[in-house]
């Protein structure tokens, strides 16, 4: 009976290990890195061990709860104290957890090798989206963009059927090149978010004031997901992180592009635009960077955001209009997107909300504007 | 036996409870103010409850279905707060007042008017707190940890209410506290020395003062959010020089061993449960209250597990983890004691005894994880995932809350002076262990998987193990109503209970009759070997 019994418990437990191993759904992911990949197999050594531990003490108590029952007509036993067993069991508990912690702390003595690196990022988040600078030798800006949240609200909405990849899409990747060493420079402009890549086995909180660096050396080439993983307020679940590795001399061609465009982009701001030119880019812009708390239709959710269509700011003076846009209000989730649109997105994005959802300003605002106001910056 | 000290007392003792409402809002029995103690946290437990149900229902699927992203951020918010605040600090509290005396063979508290402030001051600040989720631009929404800056610059305008609320809180906290601790020291029988007492005792007394110790750490933390808040200084706003890293420094100076204030008691009820179901003494006495001791010191020196990936430098982090691991091994010396209390004892398995022993299994599931976020490597992993959300929620709801059930249940012919119904009582036990396991198990494979917590929507990959975990909270949440029906019925129509409820039970609260008397003892009993758990 005992033989059968310990034949069935037996077949579940190795079936059930076993479905755990294969399916990706139940378990950590390996990853890709050298770091997630040690990191991965530090989690199955402390889970075997954790598992060996219960097993052990489960049993016992288990076989007592079936073999020491009253109803069994056991008499029970009045032995209460034994030092050897108290000694066994804080000894022998105090070697295993040395021997976790050895390969721990080996491994978190190579995560916390930073130097070296072939590249440098600075990644700051914001609320509710991530922006990734490209750094020079010479820690100096080369280019930056923000990476949205690209999910369309239809689907978040249960209006459209989702994707694969709801959630877990932006409308631009941070791109890295593969097989050299990216350090990750991790900041924040206003509240703590975190940024986490599974793949990579790296996680940072993204501290305002605070630049906390990561590396990691990404051998194949893919696109790699992961979502902020500190409650950064309203829309925390809505920025993920994309990232994708690309070969090395992929890389350096859209690298090279990259910084060609950024000198056209730059080259625009002295331009004027049209009411039309203003409109469409202005739309988009909205779509990105207002419609999450002023929504689509400019009704905002009032009190917290307010409504666009109607107001004050956006029937009166441009200038004040593009003030509050640059500088935001602060203490309240109006952010100084100043810091975070160019000349041309802000003065095509205040005109749009000018002569939308039933504004009708009448007047152009043009980079040049917005370029005056910041004080020629 | 009680008319005996009846009649000894006749001159300066009132015998029983005024009449009325007023008997309830004046009263400074420890009895009466148990029950209040013991209701409010049940009344706070159906409430956080619901906005759990909330929670769980918008993650039934993927998609934004019944709240919006603001909403469901207070909702975990609150839900936290009330279930860590109000539902399970108050019921230990309210067991602590009925039993501490009753057990160490005292007429009363030490302290009784504070004791009636303490409790009175509860309901005011929860009525302030949940009334900010009615408010204009809503409650609490940044966490129940309310990190800054999102829970200052960024806070709705009803964060000052919540700090007021806290406030109260701690107030009235450590002014329990300070009861507890003074009855202990001050109102032991006559011979029962500190390693005599009863372990629901030992642990109390550790825990008061880990509440007196972290109280205060945590007034300061929301007393500096308030100037930050409304005077423009900038402990926490670093454009102003301050830190927000420091705020979770503080806040997990004060929350790390606030997990230990709530889960040391629900050692101590363990340590009686067990022992009388087994029929056998506990096991291990002295090794028990030494863990106990060695783990309320731990608490003080491991906050910043917490904080893994704020980024302290290597030796912070490798401090941190060593320290950490450490806890495992007097906890782990508790859960061997109790099973070696469970061996060779002559079991039965009445609804207390299968909350204790599901405790003792569900509690140590909660350990392991526990132990695995430990280690500070593969915590990167882990951290703010749902893993972890799996991980405190096995130590808090199978492991605090069902002993805090399994004492009600323990205890309840002793308050009531009547037995609950055993079939009712064994239906609510399975009814809450399959319903708890089908809501935080898969919840170890969604964070595995990566889903982050606190989120309202999700990826798709998620998607079967919320659904599962949703049915689970269904199933745990209504489950509830059968206890409540099952106390409301013993209360009215239960069976008269003996003194001594269970065949196994010692200790001096089973030498008095059931229901106990108004005024426990009002002489000093004589503590005799028999009642003695050592």
């Amino acid at each position: 009976m005992k033989k059968i019994i310990l034949q069935v418990v037996g077949t579940v437990i190795l079936t059930v290990s076993a479905l755990w191993v294969q399916a990706d759904e139940l378990n950590l992911r390996a990853g890709v890195t050298e770091i997630s990949k040690e990191v991965y197999s530090l989690h199955m050594l402390i889970l075997w061990i954790c598992v060996a531990i219960g097993v052990v003490v489960f049993g016992v108590l288990f076989y007592s709860v079936y073999a020491h029952r009253k109803s069994k007509g056991v008499e029970a036993a009045q032995f209460h104290h034994s030092t050897k067993l108290e000694l066994a069991w804080t000894i022998v508990p105090t070697l295993i957890l040395v021997g976790m912690a050895y390969p721990a702390t080996e491994t978190l003595i190579k995560m916390y090798d930073t130097g070296g690196e072939d590249m440098t990022v600075e990644v700051r988040g914001y609320q509710w989206k991530w922006q990734y600078k490209y750094l020079d030798e010479d820690y100096n800006r080369t280019f930056s963009f923000f990476s949205n949240l690209a999910t369309p609200r239809s689907q978040i909405n249960n209006r459209q059927v989702k994707t694969d990849t709801y959630l877990l899409e932006v409308d631009e990747p941070l791109r890295i090149p593969t097989n050299r060493k990216v350090r990750f420079l991790i900041t924040a402009e206003d509240v703590i978010h975190a940024w986490w890549v599974p793949d990579f086995g790296i996680k940072r909180d993204a501290v305002p004031g605070v630049v906390n660096d990561l590396w990691a050396i990404v051998p194949e080439p893919g696109i790699y997901r992961g979502q902020c993983t500190e409650l950064c307020g309203k829309d925390h679940g809505f920025m993920p992180i994309v990232v994708e590795a690309l070969p090395e001399a992929e890389f350096d061609a859209w690298y090279a592009s990259r910084v060609s465009t950024e000198v056209v982009r730059t080259e625009s701001f002295d331009d004027t635009f049209s009411h039309e030119q203003l409109m469409a880019k202005g739309e988009e812009v909205y779509g990105t960077y207002c419609s999450a708390c002023h929504l689509a239709n400019g009704q905002g959710i009032p009190p917290a955001f307010p409504a666009i269509a109607g107001s004050a700011v956006a029937m009166g003076p441009k200038d004040d209009h593009l003030r509050l846009v640059i500088e935001g209000v602060a203490g309240t989730g109006m952010q100084a997107f100043g810091k975070q649109l160019d000349p041309v997105e802000l003065a095509s994005v205040v005109h749009f909300q000018r002569h939308s959802f039933g504004n009708d300003a009448g007047d152009l605002s043009q980079p040049a504007d917005v370029i005056n106001l910041s004080g020629g910056q | 036996m009680s008319e005996v000290i009846h009649a000894d007392h006749h001159d300066d003792h009132h015998h029983g409870p005024e009449k009325g409402l007023l008997r309830w809002l004046y009263t400074t029995n420890h009895k009466d103010i148990g029950t209040l103690y013991l209701w409010f946290s049940f009344a706070m437990f159906l409430i956080g409850g619901v906005l759990a149900l909330v929670i769980r229902a918008e993650l039934f699927q993927p998609g934004l279905q019944f709240v919006q992203p603001e909403f469901f951020n207070q909702m975990t918010t609150n839900h936290g707060l009330i279930m860590v605040f109000g539902a399970i600090m108050p019921a230990f509290v309210g067991l602590a007042n009925w039993l501490i005396p009753m057990q160490v063979g005292a007429p009363d508290m030490a302290l009784p008017r504070m004791n009636n402030l303490s409790f009175w001051i509860l309901p005011f600040a929860f009525g302030m707190m949940i009334s900010t989720l009615f408010m204009e631009g809503g409650g609490p929404n940044f966490g129940w940890t309310f990190y800054a800056p999102l829970s200052t610059t960024y806070a709705p305008d009803s964060v000052t209410y919540f700090i007021f609320a806290v406030h109260l809180m701690g107030a009235s906290s450590i002014m329990g506290s300070i009861n507890i601790i003074a009855t202990i020291l001050n109102m032991r029988a006559p011979g029962m020395t500190l390693m005599k007492m009863p372990l629901f005792v030992w642990t109390w007394l550790i825990t008061a003062y880990l509440l007196i110790a972290v109280m205060p750490v945590l007034a300061g933390a929301v007393t500096m959010m308030l100037f930050d808040i409304h005077f423009d200084t900038s402990f926490f706003n670093a454009a102003g020089g301050g830190d927000p890293v420091m705020f979770q420094h503080i806040f997990w100076f004060f929350g790390h061993p606030e997990v230990y204030i709530m889960i040391l008691p629900a050692f101590g009820i363990v340590s009686h449960i067990i022992p009388t179901f087994a029929r056998k003494p506990l096991f291990g006495y002295s090794s028990m209250v030494y863990a106990v001791a060695s783990i309320a010191f731990l608490s003080f020196i491991v906050w910043a597990h917490h904080m893994f990936t704020v980024g302290m430098p290597l030796a912070g982090q490798l401090f941190f983890m060593y320290s950490t691991m450490l806890i495992a091994v007097p906890t782990g010396v508790k859960v061997f004691n109790w099973i070696a209390t469970m061996w060779r004892g002559a079991m039965t398995f009445e609804t207390p005894m299968l909350f204790a022993i599901a405790f003792v299994v569900l509690f140590t599931m909660g350990g392991f994880s526990g132990l695995m976020l430990a280690i500070t490597p593969v915590d990167y992993q882990y951290h703010d995932t749902y893993f972890v959300v799996a991980h405190f929620h096995y130590v808090l709801v199978p492991g605090a809350l069902f002993s805090i059930i399994a004492a009600v249940y323990f205890w309840l012919p002793k308050w009531t002076g009547k037995m609950y119904d055993e079939s009712l009582g064994k239906l609510h036990f399975w009814l809450s262990f399959i319903g708890v396991n089908i809501t935080f198990f898969p919840q170890h494979f969604s964070g595995l998987a990566g889903m982050p917590r606190r989120i309202p929507d999700y990826a798709l990959q998620f998607a079967d193990f919320n659904m599962l975990s949703s049915i689970g909270a269904f199933i745990f949440g209504f489950s509830q109503l059968v206890f409540l029906y099952i106390l409301i019925n013993t209360i009215r129509s239960g069976k008269p209970a003996e003194g001594r409820s269970w065949e196994g039970a010692k200790g001096l609260e089973w030498t008095l009759p059931s229901p106990a008397p108004y005024h426990s003892f009002t002489h000093p009993p004589k503590v005799t070997e028999a009642e003695i758990q050592g």
